[in-house]
């Protein structure tokens, strides 16, 4: 039915099958979007935000979305200014996970703030003495950088490929690659610094608040940091999972294990950072503002369990798996290592979201507890559904994965006999 | 906003924060600006798109 725009020499599943397994997960979709009218219409009421909660799930997952979505920024320093040309052959998916992940946080964005026609007033009234501001100028360009990066790979596809302007366009866009992935990269140092920098700079918050250097605390260099070492690792992971849903391989080994290699020692730096700041943080920041390590964790969910957790199994595990070759070559703990690595940054961004808000700071104050609402729930989960949809179309329609044809030459035999059948049997009707 | 704008001060901030919109988005306008007469040049002259 839709044979027409599929790759040349690629398989895909019969229309109806596709049709099913789209729908299935556009119910989820609408069931989210119908979550996120009621909020635009009925109000933030819809939510469990509080007074304490001006943050809550959504925050974390949008934060969540930008860190693992890093590996688009990532992966295209390496490839365009780096010059790791392997990383071409899995840069086109890299972008389109980044895109997904952008579009979206800006939309959980455009959720959250309740009043979305008035978006654009960041960018005319703005308060140019927040982070979140740099957060929102940087997130908007790099999303534009974004939408740049994924135009070649929409203009891929079999038949619009045929159109000639649409050809040059392709063709002109992949010449000047390198200066938008420089943009990109230029952006993303930027907001993925001030998203953590809006952490670092809560006074009134002694779990989040940390030093730094000039004006930048040192989170904003954590975030920045964390982002393009497990990005990579989320591109890889949802890599891994396209190949097991489709049962083909995608992305040749030695690729994923470059990748995941840098992406190894990249947490590695990342970690040992990260646990210098904390041992910093929990002897010296804290203590001046007169609190413990204790009084942060000492309640309900957030025991200090949760410290380790982040760290060990969320950071040095995953490192150690992905550095060293033997275990970085075993498929299943290659695998391990990708999803306990996209747990530790999610748990991060978890604690510097959330746990900040829970912990009491006046001595009369409580632990705030939160459970999110189940408009709150839908939303968040909407993107999940949107990602995964977006990502079946695009594998479907595009070539995506350039060694696809490589790794299966029997397909595209097959589709250039059956392209010569084809014409044999026009050229025979026409005598 | 603009320098035009009523709400413009002449600070280090307003020039840091704007400066650096203003530049990502000039880059990124500039350089598609550049593909898409690139392209067009291209079809009109013929140029053979040579892959990449």
């Amino acid at each position: 039915m839709d044979s027409a725009l599929i790759p040349d020499g690629a398989k895909r599943c019969s229309f109806p099958v596709f049709a099913i397994g789209i729908a299935a997960v556009g119910a989820v979709l609408l069931w989210g979007v119908f979550a996120m009218f009621l909020i635009w219409f009925k109000g933030l009421n819809q939510t469990n935000m509080n007074d304490y909660y001006g943050f809550a799930l959504w925050i974390w997952a949008d934060l969540a979305v930008i860190a693992i979505g890093g590996g688009a920024f990532f992966t295209g320093l390496l490839k365009y200014i780096f010059g790791i040309d392997e990383l071409k052959n899995i840069i086109n998916f890299a972008v389109i996970i980044g895109f997904i992940c952008y579009s979206s946080a800006l939309l959980i964005l455009a959720i959250d703030i309740g009043q979305p026609l008035r978006g654009w007033f960041i960018f005319w009234h703005a308060n140019v003495h927040s982070m979140l501001t740099e957060v929102a100028f940087c997130l908007s360009c790099y999303f534009a950088v974004l939408v740049i990066e994924f135009i070649p790979n929409i203009l891929e596809n079999k038949q619009l490929i045929k159109i000639p302007f649409l050809r040059h366009v392709n063709h002109n866009m992949h010449g000047i690659m390198a200066v938008f992935a420089a943009t990109g990269a230029f952006l993303s140092f930027f907001h993925q610094g001030s998203l953590g920098g809006v952490t670092g700079v809560l006074y009134g918050r002694p779990f989040g608040v940390r030093e730094g250097l000039l004006v930048w605390p040192w989170t904003f260099f954590l975030y920045t940091f964390s982002a393009a070492a497990y990005g990579p690792t989320f591109t890889i992971l949802v890599t891994k999972a396209v190949e097991k849903i489709t049962g083909k391989k995608l992305v040749k080994d030695n690729v994923i294990r470059l990748l995941a290699k840098i992406a190894g020692w990249m947490i590695l730096v990342y970690i040992v950072a990260k646990i210098i700041d904390t041992i910093y943080w929990a002897n010296v920041t804290a203590p001046q503002l007169g609190f413990t390590l204790n009084d942060f964790y000492g309640h309900g969910f957030y025991r200090i369990w949760i410290l380790y957790a982040e760290i060990i199994i969320g950071g040095i595990l995953p490192a150690l798996i992905l550095i060293f070759k033997r275990s970085r070559e075993n498929s299943t703990l290659l695998v391990l290592a990708l999803i306990l690595a996209v747990f530790g940054v999610c748990l991060n961004r978890w604690v510097m979201v959330l746990q900040v808000m829970a912990v009491p700071v006046m001595s009369f104050d409580q632990w705030a507890h939160y459970f999110p609402s189940w408009q709150e729930i839908a939303t968040t989960i909407l993107p999940v559904a949107y990602g995964i949809i977006l990502i079946s179309l695009t594998y479907r329609y595009l070539p995506v994965f350039p060694q696809e044809q490589e790794l299966y030459p029997e397909t595209i035999a097959a589709a250039k006999a059956e392209a010569e059948a084809k014409v044999q049997e026009e050229d025979a009707k026409k005598a | 906003m603009f320098p035009f704008s009523f709400e413009w001060v002449w600070d280090a901030a307003h020039i840091i924060f704007f400066g650096g919109l203003w530049y990502a988005l000039s880059i990124l306008g500039m350089g598609m600006t550049y593909v898409i007469f690139k392209s067009l040049y291209d079809v009109i002259w013929g140029k053979e798109s040579e892959g990449h």
